[in-house]
Protein backbone atom coordinates (compact mmCIF):
# COMPACT_ATOMS: atom_id res chain seq x y z
CA UNK A 1 0.00 0.00 0.00
CA UNK A 2 1.48 3.40 -0.91
CA UNK A 3 1.73 6.36 1.44
CA UNK A 4 -1.29 8.14 0.02
CA UNK A 5 -3.65 5.21 0.45
CA UNK A 6 -2.28 4.45 3.92
CA UNK A 7 -2.79 8.08 4.89
CA UNK A 8 -6.37 8.06 3.61
CA UNK A 9 -7.22 4.98 5.66
CA UNK A 10 -5.62 6.38 8.81
CA UNK A 11 -7.47 9.67 8.29
CA UNK A 12 -10.74 7.76 8.29
CA UNK A 13 -9.75 5.95 11.49
CA UNK A 14 -8.85 9.19 13.26
CA UNK A 15 -12.26 10.76 12.74
CA UNK A 16 -14.10 9.30 15.75
CA UNK A 17 -11.15 10.31 17.99
CA UNK A 18 -10.89 13.82 16.56
CA UNK A 19 -13.49 15.32 18.88
CA UNK A 20 -12.68 18.94 18.04
CA UNK A 21 -12.53 18.44 14.28
CA UNK A 22 -8.91 19.58 14.09
CA UNK A 23 -7.73 19.82 10.47
CA UNK A 24 -5.23 16.99 9.99
CA UNK A 25 -1.89 17.57 8.30
CA UNK A 26 1.38 15.66 8.46
CA UNK A 27 2.45 18.12 11.19
CA UNK A 28 -0.58 17.56 13.48
CA UNK A 29 0.62 16.41 16.90
CA UNK A 30 -1.39 13.76 18.77
CA UNK A 31 -0.95 15.07 22.32
CA UNK A 32 -0.65 18.81 21.73
CA UNK A 33 -3.08 19.35 18.84
CA UNK A 34 -5.52 16.44 19.09
CA UNK A 35 -5.24 16.28 22.90
CA UNK A 36 -5.11 12.48 22.98
CA UNK A 37 -4.78 11.07 26.48
CA UNK A 38 -3.32 7.63 27.20
CA UNK A 39 -6.69 5.87 26.92
CA UNK A 40 -7.44 7.45 23.57
CA UNK A 41 -3.98 6.51 22.36
CA UNK A 42 -4.60 2.88 23.30
CA UNK A 43 -7.94 2.72 21.45
CA UNK A 44 -6.61 4.59 18.44
CA UNK A 45 -3.49 2.43 18.18
CA UNK A 46 -5.64 -0.71 18.47
CA UNK A 47 -7.85 0.54 15.61
CA UNK A 48 -4.82 1.09 13.39
CA UNK A 49 -3.26 -2.22 14.33
CA UNK A 50 -6.48 -4.04 13.43
CA UNK A 51 -6.94 -2.14 10.17
CA UNK A 52 -3.43 -2.91 8.89
CA UNK A 53 -2.83 -6.16 10.82
CA UNK A 54 0.37 -4.83 12.36
CA UNK A 55 1.82 -4.21 15.82
CA UNK A 56 2.95 -0.75 16.90
CA UNK A 57 4.82 -1.45 20.14
CA UNK A 58 5.03 1.20 22.85
CA UNK A 59 8.71 1.54 22.00
CA UNK A 60 7.71 2.52 18.45
CA UNK A 61 4.86 4.73 19.67
CA UNK A 62 7.34 6.74 21.71
CA UNK A 63 9.00 7.84 18.45
CA UNK A 64 5.72 8.96 16.88
CA UNK A 65 4.54 12.47 17.71
CA UNK A 66 2.86 13.66 14.54
CA UNK A 67 0.37 12.33 12.04
CA UNK A 68 3.03 12.28 9.31
CA UNK A 69 5.36 10.18 11.46
CA UNK A 70 2.52 7.74 12.11
CA UNK A 71 1.76 7.33 8.40
CA UNK A 72 5.46 6.74 7.69
CA UNK A 73 5.67 4.17 10.48
CA UNK A 74 2.59 2.30 9.25
CA UNK A 75 3.90 2.27 5.67
CA UNK A 76 7.17 0.81 6.95
CA UNK A 77 5.51 -1.74 9.24
CA UNK A 78 3.47 -3.11 6.36
CA UNK A 79 6.81 -3.99 4.73
CA UNK B 1 35.00 21.75 22.77
CA UNK B 2 34.47 25.18 21.21
CA UNK B 3 30.98 25.49 22.70
CA UNK B 4 32.18 25.45 26.30
CA UNK B 5 31.25 28.53 28.26
CA UNK B 6 34.03 30.84 29.29
CA UNK B 7 34.60 31.50 32.96
CA UNK B 8 32.43 34.60 33.27
CA UNK B 9 29.44 33.30 31.26
CA UNK B 10 26.51 31.38 32.74
CA UNK B 11 23.67 29.61 30.94
CA UNK B 12 20.03 30.19 31.88
CA UNK B 13 18.97 28.20 34.93
CA UNK B 14 16.30 25.60 34.13
CA UNK B 15 14.40 24.38 37.15
CA UNK B 16 14.01 20.64 36.74
CA UNK B 17 10.99 20.80 39.02
CA UNK B 18 8.90 22.91 36.60
CA UNK B 19 7.42 19.74 35.15
CA UNK B 20 5.64 19.14 38.47
CA UNK B 21 3.90 22.51 38.48
CA UNK B 22 0.49 21.23 37.28
CA UNK B 23 0.44 18.63 40.08
CA UNK B 24 1.58 21.18 42.68
CA UNK B 25 -1.20 23.49 41.52
CA UNK B 26 -3.81 20.73 41.65
CA UNK B 27 -2.81 19.84 45.22
CA UNK B 28 -2.86 23.49 46.24
CA UNK B 29 -6.40 23.86 44.90
CA UNK B 30 -7.59 20.73 46.63
CA UNK B 31 -6.05 21.56 50.01
CA UNK B 32 -6.92 25.28 49.92
CA UNK B 33 -10.54 24.39 50.69
CA UNK B 34 -9.45 23.11 54.08
CA UNK B 35 -9.57 19.53 52.82
CA UNK B 36 -7.35 17.18 54.82
CA UNK B 37 -4.51 15.74 52.71
CA UNK B 38 -5.59 12.23 51.66
CA UNK B 39 -1.96 11.36 50.92
CA UNK B 40 -0.48 12.57 54.19
CA UNK B 41 -2.28 10.61 56.89
CA UNK B 42 -0.24 9.52 59.90
CA UNK B 43 -1.16 6.52 62.03
CA UNK B 44 -0.10 7.51 65.51
CA UNK B 45 -0.71 4.12 67.07
CA UNK B 46 -1.69 0.78 65.59
CA UNK B 47 -3.90 -1.24 67.88
CA UNK B 48 -4.63 -4.29 65.75
CA UNK B 49 -4.74 -5.29 62.05
CA UNK B 50 -8.09 -3.47 61.82
CA UNK B 51 -7.82 -0.49 64.21
CA UNK B 52 -5.37 2.42 64.52
CA UNK B 53 -5.32 5.89 66.05
CA UNK B 54 -5.23 8.68 63.44
CA UNK B 55 -5.42 12.38 64.47
CA UNK B 56 -6.10 11.19 68.01
CA UNK B 57 -9.18 9.30 66.83
CA UNK B 58 -9.66 5.54 66.92
CA UNK B 59 -10.13 4.52 63.30
CA UNK B 60 -11.23 1.31 61.59
CA UNK B 61 -8.71 0.40 58.93
CA UNK B 62 -10.31 -0.46 55.60
CA UNK B 63 -7.48 0.66 53.36
CA UNK B 64 -4.57 -1.61 54.17
CA UNK B 65 -3.41 -4.73 52.36
CA UNK B 66 -3.42 -6.67 55.59
CA UNK B 67 -5.92 -9.12 54.07
CA UNK B 68 -5.20 -12.02 56.39
CA UNK B 69 -4.50 -9.94 59.50
CA UNK B 70 -1.08 -11.51 60.09
CA UNK B 71 0.70 -8.37 61.34
CA UNK B 72 -0.09 -9.02 65.01
CA UNK B 73 -0.14 -12.81 64.90
CA UNK B 74 1.65 -13.91 68.10
CA UNK B 75 3.69 -16.62 66.35
CA UNK B 76 4.76 -14.18 63.64
CA UNK B 77 5.84 -11.57 66.19
CA UNK B 78 7.71 -14.15 68.28
CA UNK B 79 9.62 -15.38 65.22
CA UNK B 80 10.67 -11.83 64.39
CA UNK B 81 11.86 -11.09 67.92
CA UNK B 82 13.82 -14.34 68.06
CA UNK B 83 15.53 -13.56 64.75
CA UNK B 84 16.44 -10.06 65.95
CA UNK B 85 18.11 -11.60 68.99
CA UNK B 86 19.84 -14.39 67.08
CA UNK B 87 20.85 -12.70 63.83
CA UNK B 88 20.83 -8.95 64.51
CA UNK B 89 18.98 -6.07 62.92
CA UNK B 90 20.20 -6.32 59.33
CA UNK B 91 22.41 -8.16 56.86
CA UNK B 92 24.26 -5.14 55.41
CA UNK B 93 24.73 -6.90 52.11
CA UNK B 94 23.51 -8.36 48.85
CA UNK B 95 21.97 -11.80 48.62
CA UNK B 96 24.90 -12.92 46.44
CA UNK B 97 27.58 -11.73 48.86
CA UNK B 98 27.13 -11.59 52.64
CA UNK B 99 23.33 -11.14 52.66
CA UNK B 100 22.04 -14.72 52.57
CA UNK B 101 21.35 -16.06 56.07
CA UNK B 102 19.65 -19.30 57.06
CA UNK B 103 16.41 -17.29 57.31
CA UNK B 104 16.52 -16.29 53.63
CA UNK B 105 16.85 -19.92 52.58
CA UNK B 106 14.05 -20.85 55.00
CA UNK B 107 11.62 -18.32 53.58
CA UNK B 108 12.40 -19.48 50.03
CA UNK B 109 11.69 -23.04 51.11
CA UNK B 110 8.42 -21.90 52.70
CA UNK B 111 7.44 -20.33 49.37
CA UNK B 112 8.31 -23.51 47.43
CA UNK B 113 6.12 -25.46 49.85
CA UNK B 114 3.31 -22.90 49.77
CA UNK B 115 3.08 -22.89 45.96
CA UNK B 116 4.26 -26.46 45.34
CA UNK B 117 6.97 -25.15 43.03
CA UNK B 118 10.66 -26.00 42.58
CA UNK B 119 12.28 -22.57 42.87
CA UNK B 120 11.73 -19.40 44.85
CA UNK B 121 13.74 -16.22 44.82
CA UNK B 122 13.16 -13.51 47.43
CA UNK B 123 13.64 -9.82 46.65
CA UNK B 124 13.61 -6.84 48.99
CA UNK B 125 10.16 -5.74 47.71
CA UNK B 126 7.49 -6.92 45.28
CA UNK B 127 8.23 -3.85 43.21
CA UNK B 128 11.79 -5.06 42.77
CA UNK B 129 10.64 -8.61 42.00
CA UNK B 130 8.63 -7.36 39.01
CA UNK B 131 11.32 -4.90 38.01
CA UNK B 132 14.03 -7.55 38.17
CA UNK B 133 12.35 -10.60 36.66
CA UNK B 134 10.64 -8.77 33.79
CA UNK B 135 13.60 -6.64 32.74
CA UNK B 136 15.96 -9.61 32.94
CA UNK B 137 14.02 -12.33 31.11
CA UNK B 138 12.55 -10.20 28.30
CA UNK B 139 15.45 -8.72 26.35
CA UNK B 140 16.22 -7.16 22.99
CA UNK B 141 14.08 -8.66 20.21
CA UNK B 142 11.65 -10.28 22.66
CA UNK B 143 8.04 -9.14 23.03
CA UNK B 144 6.10 -8.41 26.22
CA UNK B 145 2.32 -8.56 25.85
CA UNK B 146 0.59 -7.12 28.91
CA UNK B 147 -2.72 -5.86 30.25
CA UNK B 148 -3.03 -2.06 30.02
CA UNK B 149 -4.10 -1.89 33.70
CA UNK B 150 -0.89 -3.52 34.96
CA UNK B 151 0.74 -2.31 38.18
CA UNK B 152 3.42 0.40 38.02
CA UNK B 153 6.14 -2.10 38.96
CA UNK B 154 5.29 -4.18 35.86
CA UNK B 155 5.43 -1.13 33.60
CA UNK B 156 8.71 -0.07 35.14
CA UNK B 157 10.11 -3.57 34.59
CA UNK B 158 9.13 -3.29 30.93
CA UNK B 159 10.74 0.13 30.67
CA UNK B 160 13.96 -1.03 32.25
CA UNK B 161 14.39 -3.91 29.79
CA UNK B 162 14.92 -3.82 26.04
CA UNK B 163 11.92 -5.85 24.87
CA UNK B 164 9.17 -4.56 22.59
CA UNK B 165 6.20 -3.69 24.81
CA UNK B 166 2.69 -4.38 23.50
CA UNK B 167 -0.28 -3.61 25.77
CA UNK B 168 -3.83 -4.80 25.26
CA UNK B 169 -7.22 -3.68 26.62
CA UNK B 170 -7.93 -4.79 30.18
CA UNK B 171 -8.94 -8.48 30.46
CA UNK B 172 -9.72 -8.57 26.70
CA UNK B 173 -8.83 -12.06 25.51
CA UNK B 174 -9.43 -11.29 21.85
CA UNK B 175 -7.29 -8.14 21.94
CA UNK B 176 -4.50 -10.16 23.56
CA UNK B 177 -4.75 -12.93 20.95
CA UNK B 178 -4.66 -10.48 18.04
CA UNK B 179 -1.40 -9.05 19.32
CA UNK B 180 0.17 -12.44 19.96
CA UNK B 181 -0.80 -13.55 16.46
CA UNK B 182 0.99 -10.58 14.87
CA UNK B 183 4.28 -11.08 16.69
CA UNK B 184 6.95 -12.84 14.57
CA UNK B 185 6.68 -16.57 15.34
CA UNK B 186 10.39 -16.89 16.09
CA UNK B 187 10.48 -14.04 18.65
CA UNK B 188 10.53 -14.72 22.42
CA UNK B 189 7.23 -13.78 24.04
CA UNK B 190 6.23 -13.01 27.62
CA UNK B 191 2.59 -12.49 28.57
CA UNK B 192 2.10 -10.58 31.85
CA UNK B 193 -1.18 -10.78 33.76
CA UNK B 194 -2.38 -10.13 37.29
CA UNK B 195 -4.66 -12.40 39.32
CA UNK B 196 -6.50 -9.53 41.03
CA UNK B 197 -6.32 -6.01 39.61
CA UNK B 198 -5.99 -3.87 42.67
CA UNK B 199 -7.79 -0.73 41.56
CA UNK B 200 -11.25 -2.20 40.88
CA UNK B 201 -10.69 -5.50 42.68
CA UNK B 202 -11.64 -7.51 39.61
CA UNK B 203 -9.96 -10.77 38.65
CA UNK B 204 -8.57 -11.95 35.30
CA UNK B 205 -9.93 -14.88 33.29
CA UNK B 206 -6.52 -16.48 33.70
CA UNK B 207 -7.46 -19.93 32.48
CA UNK B 208 -8.61 -18.74 29.05
CA UNK B 209 -5.90 -16.12 28.73
CA UNK B 210 -3.09 -18.50 29.63
CA UNK B 211 -4.42 -21.11 27.17
CA UNK B 212 -4.24 -18.50 24.40
CA UNK B 213 -0.76 -17.39 25.47
CA UNK B 214 0.48 -20.99 25.37
CA UNK B 215 -1.07 -21.54 21.94
CA UNK B 216 1.24 -18.81 20.63
CA UNK B 217 4.26 -20.21 22.44
CA UNK B 218 4.49 -17.43 25.03
CA UNK B 219 5.80 -17.76 28.56
CA UNK B 220 3.42 -16.46 31.23
CA UNK B 221 4.09 -14.35 34.31
CA UNK B 222 1.23 -13.74 36.76
CA UNK B 223 1.40 -11.18 39.55
CA UNK B 224 -0.65 -12.60 42.43
CA UNK B 225 0.13 -9.78 44.89
CA UNK B 226 -3.51 -9.27 45.94
CA UNK B 227 -4.68 -12.87 45.95
CA UNK B 228 -1.98 -14.68 47.89
CA UNK B 229 -3.23 -16.22 51.11
CA UNK B 230 -6.87 -15.54 50.31
CA UNK B 231 -7.98 -16.72 46.85
CA UNK B 232 -7.77 -20.39 45.89
CA UNK B 233 -8.36 -23.47 48.07
CA UNK B 234 -4.81 -23.28 49.45
CA UNK B 235 -4.49 -19.51 49.11
CA UNK B 236 -2.12 -19.79 46.16
CA UNK B 237 -4.06 -17.25 44.15
CA UNK B 238 -6.38 -16.82 41.19
CA UNK B 239 -4.43 -19.26 39.00
CA UNK B 240 -4.91 -21.98 41.61
CA UNK B 241 -8.58 -21.08 41.91
CA UNK B 242 -9.03 -21.43 38.13
CA UNK B 243 -7.00 -24.62 38.08
CA UNK B 244 -4.22 -23.34 35.83
CA UNK B 245 -1.30 -22.72 38.19
CA UNK B 246 0.69 -25.48 36.44
CA UNK B 247 0.59 -23.43 33.24
CA UNK B 248 2.07 -20.32 34.87
CA UNK B 249 5.82 -20.02 34.28
CA UNK B 250 6.47 -17.31 36.87
CA UNK B 251 4.36 -16.21 39.83
CA UNK B 252 5.28 -12.83 41.32
CA UNK B 253 4.18 -12.01 44.83
CA UNK B 254 4.82 -9.81 47.81
CA UNK B 255 5.16 -10.09 51.58
CA UNK B 256 3.65 -6.62 51.99
CA UNK B 257 0.03 -7.71 51.76
CA UNK B 258 -1.37 -10.99 53.16
CA UNK B 259 2.01 -12.06 54.55
CA UNK B 260 2.05 -8.90 56.64
CA UNK B 261 5.64 -7.70 56.41
CA UNK B 262 7.79 -6.49 53.49
CA UNK B 263 9.55 -8.27 50.63
CA UNK B 264 8.83 -9.72 47.20
CA UNK B 265 9.35 -12.97 45.38
CA UNK B 266 9.17 -14.99 42.21
CA UNK B 267 8.37 -18.74 42.24
CA UNK B 268 8.84 -20.94 39.19
CA UNK B 269 9.33 -24.47 37.93
CA UNK B 270 11.68 -23.37 35.16
CA UNK B 271 14.66 -25.77 35.25
CA UNK B 272 17.18 -22.94 34.72
CA UNK B 273 15.55 -20.54 37.19
CA UNK B 274 18.47 -20.38 39.63
CA UNK B 275 20.64 -18.47 37.11
CA UNK B 276 18.40 -15.45 37.85
CA UNK B 277 20.32 -14.97 41.09
CA UNK B 278 23.40 -13.96 39.11
CA UNK B 279 21.89 -11.96 36.26
CA UNK B 280 18.99 -10.10 37.85
CA UNK B 281 20.28 -6.68 38.84
CA UNK B 282 17.51 -5.63 41.29
CA UNK B 283 18.33 -8.85 43.16
CA UNK B 284 22.10 -8.48 43.10
CA UNK B 285 22.66 -4.76 43.60
CA UNK B 286 20.66 -4.14 46.75
CA UNK B 287 20.81 -5.32 50.36
CA UNK B 288 18.82 -8.36 51.40
CA UNK B 289 15.88 -8.26 53.81
CA UNK B 290 16.63 -8.09 57.56
CA UNK B 291 16.60 -11.44 59.42
CA UNK B 292 13.53 -10.45 61.47
CA UNK B 293 11.57 -9.73 58.28
CA UNK B 294 12.32 -13.08 56.64
CA UNK B 295 11.58 -14.87 59.92
CA UNK B 296 8.16 -13.21 60.25
CA UNK B 297 7.48 -13.96 56.56
CA UNK B 298 8.36 -17.65 56.94
CA UNK B 299 6.08 -18.07 59.93
CA UNK B 300 3.26 -16.16 58.28
CA UNK B 301 3.50 -18.07 54.97
CA UNK B 302 3.45 -21.42 56.76
CA UNK B 303 0.40 -20.38 58.78
CA UNK B 304 -1.37 -19.14 55.64
CA UNK B 305 -1.22 -22.66 54.21
CA UNK B 306 -3.74 -23.73 56.85
CA UNK B 307 -5.90 -20.61 57.01
CA UNK B 308 -9.05 -22.02 55.40
CA UNK B 309 -11.32 -20.61 58.12
CA UNK B 310 -9.88 -17.14 57.77
CA UNK B 311 -10.31 -17.31 54.00
CA UNK B 312 -13.97 -18.23 54.45
CA UNK B 313 -14.56 -15.35 56.89
CA UNK B 314 -12.84 -12.86 54.57
CA UNK B 315 -15.12 -13.96 51.72
CA UNK B 316 -18.10 -13.38 53.99
CA UNK B 317 -16.83 -9.88 54.80
CA UNK B 318 -16.27 -9.08 51.15
CA UNK B 319 -19.75 -10.24 50.14
CA UNK B 320 -21.45 -8.40 53.02
CA UNK B 321 -19.67 -5.12 52.35
CA UNK B 322 -20.24 -5.32 48.59
CA UNK B 323 -23.95 -5.91 49.02
CA UNK B 324 -24.29 -3.33 51.82
CA UNK B 325 -22.66 -0.55 49.83
CA UNK B 326 -24.50 -1.45 46.65
CA UNK B 327 -27.84 -1.50 48.46
CA UNK B 328 -27.01 1.87 50.02
CA UNK B 329 -26.78 3.27 46.50
CA UNK B 330 -23.04 3.42 45.86
CA UNK B 331 -21.55 2.55 42.49
CA UNK B 332 -19.09 -0.35 42.90
CA UNK B 333 -16.21 -1.31 40.59
CA UNK B 334 -17.48 -4.87 40.08
CA UNK B 335 -21.03 -6.24 39.87
CA UNK B 336 -20.11 -9.09 42.18
CA UNK B 337 -17.40 -9.22 44.83
CA UNK B 338 -14.37 -10.91 43.22
CA UNK B 339 -11.64 -10.30 45.80
CA UNK B 340 -11.04 -8.60 49.14
CA UNK B 341 -11.04 -5.21 47.40
CA UNK B 342 -14.31 -3.31 47.02
CA UNK B 343 -13.82 -0.15 44.95
CA UNK B 344 -16.43 2.57 45.37
CA UNK B 345 -16.54 4.83 42.33
CA UNK B 346 -16.62 8.57 43.08
CA UNK B 347 -18.02 11.19 40.68
CA UNK B 348 -14.76 13.22 40.69
CA UNK B 349 -11.63 13.96 42.71
CA UNK B 350 -13.18 16.79 44.78
CA UNK B 351 -16.19 14.70 45.80
CA UNK B 352 -13.93 11.70 46.38
CA UNK B 353 -11.62 13.70 48.64
CA UNK B 354 -14.59 15.15 50.55
CA UNK B 355 -16.04 11.68 51.03
CA UNK B 356 -12.63 10.38 52.13
CA UNK B 357 -12.45 13.10 54.77
CA UNK B 358 -16.04 12.55 55.91
CA UNK B 359 -15.27 8.86 56.39
CA UNK B 360 -12.14 9.70 58.35
CA UNK B 361 -14.23 11.88 60.66
CA UNK B 362 -16.61 8.95 61.05
CA UNK B 363 -13.61 6.91 62.14
CA UNK B 364 -12.93 4.95 58.95
CA UNK B 365 -9.81 4.88 56.82
CA UNK B 366 -10.06 3.89 53.14
CA UNK B 367 -7.68 4.49 50.20
CA UNK B 368 -8.35 7.39 47.88
CA UNK B 369 -7.12 6.41 44.42
CA UNK B 370 -6.95 8.82 41.52
CA UNK B 371 -5.51 8.98 38.01
CA UNK B 372 -2.98 8.01 36.77
CA UNK B 373 -3.04 5.04 39.16
CA UNK B 374 -6.67 4.27 38.30
CA UNK B 375 -8.16 2.94 35.05
CA UNK B 376 -10.34 5.18 32.85
CA UNK B 377 -9.43 8.31 34.87
CA UNK B 378 -11.68 7.23 37.74
CA UNK B 379 -11.52 8.47 41.31
CA UNK B 380 -12.02 5.56 43.68
CA UNK B 381 -12.45 4.94 47.37
CA UNK B 382 -10.83 1.57 47.69
CA UNK B 383 -11.88 -0.61 50.56
CA UNK B 384 -9.74 -3.62 51.31
CA UNK B 385 -11.10 -6.02 53.84
CA UNK B 386 -9.26 -8.04 56.42
CA UNK B 387 -10.01 -11.53 57.74
CA UNK B 388 -9.84 -9.94 61.20
CA UNK B 389 -12.69 -7.49 60.53
CA UNK B 390 -15.58 -8.74 62.63
CA UNK B 391 -19.08 -9.03 61.17
CA UNK B 392 -20.07 -6.11 63.48
CA UNK B 393 -17.26 -3.94 62.13
CA UNK B 394 -18.48 -4.57 58.59
CA UNK B 395 -21.98 -3.42 59.57
CA UNK B 396 -20.46 -0.37 61.28
CA UNK B 397 -18.53 0.39 58.07
CA UNK B 398 -21.70 0.26 55.96
CA UNK B 399 -23.35 2.71 58.37
CA UNK B 400 -20.38 5.09 58.19
CA UNK B 401 -20.41 5.02 54.39
CA UNK B 402 -24.12 5.71 54.28
CA UNK B 403 -23.88 8.70 56.65
CA UNK B 404 -20.82 10.14 54.88
CA UNK B 405 -22.42 9.57 51.47
CA UNK B 406 -25.47 11.58 52.49
CA UNK B 407 -23.41 14.33 54.18
CA UNK B 408 -21.33 14.85 51.04
CA UNK B 409 -24.31 14.60 48.69
CA UNK B 410 -22.93 11.56 46.88
CA UNK B 411 -25.98 9.59 47.96
CA UNK B 412 -29.41 11.10 47.48
CA UNK B 413 -30.97 12.20 50.80
C1 LIG C 1 -0.03 -5.87 41.62
C2 LIG C 1 1.11 -5.46 42.48
N1 LIG C 1 2.34 -5.91 42.20
C3 LIG C 1 3.41 -5.55 42.96
C4 LIG C 1 3.29 -4.71 44.03
C5 LIG C 1 4.52 -4.28 44.79
O1 LIG C 1 4.60 -4.87 46.01
P1 LIG C 1 5.56 -4.31 47.16
O2 LIG C 1 4.71 -3.50 48.07
O3 LIG C 1 6.09 -5.54 47.82
O4 LIG C 1 6.65 -3.53 46.51
C6 LIG C 1 2.03 -4.24 44.37
C7 LIG C 1 1.82 -3.39 45.57
O5 LIG C 1 1.92 -2.23 45.58
C8 LIG C 1 0.92 -4.59 43.57
O6 LIG C 1 -0.30 -4.09 43.82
Amino acid sequence: MDREETSARIAALIEPFNKKDVAITDQTRFTDDLEFDSLTVMDFVAAIEDEFDIIISMNQQAEIETYGQLVDAVVKLQG
Amino acid sequence: MTDMLSENETAAHVDLFSKFDPLIEMRRNLLSTGQEDPFGLVMERVISPTVAVCNGRETILLGTYNYMGMTFDPDVIAAGKQALDDFGSGTTGSRVLNGTYAGHKAVEQALCDFYGMDHAMVFSTGYQANLGIISTIAGKGDYIVLDIDSHASIWDGCKMGDAEVVPFKHNDIEAMEKRLRRIPAEAGKLVILEGVYSMLGDIAPLKEMIAVAKKYGAMVLVDEAHSMGFIGPKGRGVAEDQDCLDEVDFVIGTFSKSVGTVGGFCVSNHPKFEIMRLVCRPYVFTASLPPSVVATATTSIRKLMHAGDKRAHLWENSKTLHKGLKDAGFQIGTDEPQSAIIAVIMPDLEKGAAMWEALLHEGLYVNLARPPATPANMTLLRCSLCAEHSAEQVQQIIGMFTRAGKATGILGA
